[in-house]
């Protein structure tokens, strides 16, 4: 396979390489069981944003997204899902580094345990967080008695909320990272001398940087998009823990148009970061 | 090649996991439906009426309408009534744009009048029972709250319901009509959630319904306020125009006024209409 197209491979491979093989497909054509479910499958995913778009109440647009509430709701979603983002890459770049570099027992059940949240139900997070971090729960309780800490009702809550959903994104896709990065070169800075901590500082870190950016993509995504934990731990009060997607909820119950001027806020705002992170997001090390 | 051997193997671990979390969870959500569906082999009584009633119907009427819908299926074999229980806008938003549903109990006029105003209705909807606000608090009631106004106080936690909400509409009634400025905490998306969160002790009052207080038995303390009999809402019921069943839920909305049904919804709390 690769005998053939060496020399475009090693063209393609300077300018950017996934794209080395194309000229090779377009030859055969593209096998029709995979073209027509390939376009389905892409209008599938563009036809209610579309839909977003065609039924967007474009002229009391203005006067919608002017309102103190959506820039409340927005500032706050913007913030939380940064803060999110920030304990994520704290808290879940080293996870990810124990998971990839390290042996211990039962290893495998921690990782699959790391990716439950995924598949969890976001309100069943909510509620799981309320018994461990509540004024009542088994941590909580502590947190409020000691410190007078309580998490449920604050902007703090939300971030721990999305922080809780986001984090898998970010450790399964940082762990992916290092699994591809040679160990080798980390092995190297230790045999000259570099402790471990040094090796994973200036060796590892530098190595695995795109695979960082593109899980706090992902984890800052999908901690903006948070509803169900947010909603269930955090609860609902404007300017402190209503994100932009319980406003669109709440303002699709009575007032649908400005649900929809919400939703189109929260679309503009993830395509632009995400056309923002484009070059790191297309290209992991 | 080894490596990416055990990457493949260590995937399909991890595959596995997930796999069979959510089965656990799918074998969780699927043992209530199977549950409630009674035997459909006995012969109909009358075989005009079979297969399945579709209710939508406001959080507050969970306990209550849930027993009439044993009854339902008990009376008439053959026939299974599911329920679609959340906040009256959210299901009269889902009946609007297209939700198949038989029936819509919505806990105010207010709500009602979204699916009846595009339509979505037939005839006019009846009031089958009332409901009164009460303060929800945490059992025993050691924050010594007696009324509405003790509420305002800044060291209690207080959860209202949206006021999109027929209980946070009717809730914020109450508190304007007697000059009352009152903070929550959170303006929750139901009259359960609220409940919920006074009964897992996260707040330690909620303004919800007599009949949640009630449902919650000795979770809450309720207290009463007279300043809810200004905020006394009206349910009402109505059979859907796209009502794919509407003969049998026709005879769900007889039940929830019938004698019979009245009885169940007294006992829950509601008030006569």
């Amino acid at each position: 396979m690769t005998k053939l197209d060496t020399s475009d491979a090693a063209a393609e491979t300077l300018k950017g390489g996934p794209r080395r093989r194309r000229v090779r497909m377009t030859g055969h054509g593209v096998p029709l069981p995979l073209l027509v479910p390939a376009l389905v499958g892409l209008a599938f995913l563009l036809l209610p944003l579309l839909a977003l778009l065609v039924r967007a109440p474009w002229r009391s647009l203005p006067s919608q997204l002017t309102s103190t509430e959506v820039w409340q709701a927005l500032q706050l979603s913007l913030l939380s899902a940064t803060l999110a983002t920030a304990v994520c890459l704290v808290l879940g770049v080293p996870l990810a580094w124990l998971l990839a570099r390290t042996e211990f027992p039962g290893r495998r059940l921690v990782r699959a345990l790391v990716t439950l949240p995924l598949v969890l139900p976001p309100v069943v997070g909510g509620v799981a967080l309320l018994l461990a971090l509540g004024r009542n729960g088994v941590v909580g309780q502590w947190l409020d008695s000691w410190f007078g800490i309580t998490l449920p009702f604050t902007t703090t809550g939300v971030v721990v909320a999305e922080a809780f959903v986001a984090m898998p994104f970010l450790v399964i896709s940082v762990e992916g990272t290092l699994r591809a990065a040679d160990p080798r070169y980390e092995e190297a800075a230790q045999t000259l001398g570099a402790s471990r901590f040094t090796a994973f500082r200036r060796v590892t870190l530098p190595l695995i940087a795109p695979g960082i950016a593109a899980g706090s993509v992902l984890a800052w995504a999908r901690a903006l998009g948070e509803f169900g934990a947010t909603i269930t731990f955090a609860g609902n009060f404007p300017g402190r823990t209503q994100t932009m997607p319980l406003a669109v909820y709440l303002a699709l119950q009575n007032d649908p148009e400005a649900a929809i001027a919400l939703s189109l806020v929260l679309l503009a705002v993830s395509i632009a970061v995400l056309a923002g992170l484009r070059d790191r997001w297309m290209t992991p090390s | 090649m080894t490596r990416s051997a055990r990457r493949t193997r260590r995937t399909l671990h991890v595959a596995g996991a997930g796999a069979a979390a959510l089965l656990a969870l799918s074998a969780c959500s699927s043992s209530d439906d199977s549950s409630s569906s009674k035997s459909d082999t006995s012969a109909s009584a009358s075989p005009k009426m079979s297969g399945t009633v579709t209710v939508f119907a406001a959080a507050s009427l969970k306990e209550s309408f849930t027993t009439l819908g044993k009854e339902f299926e008990t009376a008439h074999p053959g026939t299974k009534v599911t329920f679609n229980f959340a906040g009256s806008d959210t299901l009269a938003a889902s009946i609007t744009s297209g939700a198949p549903a038989d029936v819509f109990a919505a806990a105010s006029p207010k709500t009602m009048a979204i699916v009846t105003d595009k339509g979505d209705g037939v005839g006019t909807p009846a009031t089958f029972v009332r409901n009164q606000l009460e303060i929800a608090t945490l059992p025993g009631n050691p924050d010594k709250v007696t009324s509405l106004k003790d509420l305002t106080r800044s060291s209690l936690k207080v959860v209202l319901c949206d006021k999109t909400v027929p209980c946070g509409a009717a809730a914020q009634k109450a508190l304007t009509a007697s000059k009352l400025k009152l903070t929550p905490v959170s303006y929750e998306e139901d009259v359960k959630s609220a409940l919920n969160k006074v009964v897992l002790k996260e707040a330690d009052a909620a303004v919800v319904y007599k009949t949640d207080v009630h449902a919650a038995g000795s979770k809450v303390e309720g207290v009463e306020f007279p300043e809810s009999a200004d905020a006394i809402n009206d349910y009402p019921i109505v059979l859907l125009k796209n009502a794919p069943n509407a003969v049998a839920a026709k005879a769900f909305i007889a039940l929830v006024q019938s004698a019979e049904g009245q009885k169940v919804l007294s006992a829950a709390g509601f008030l006569k209409p």
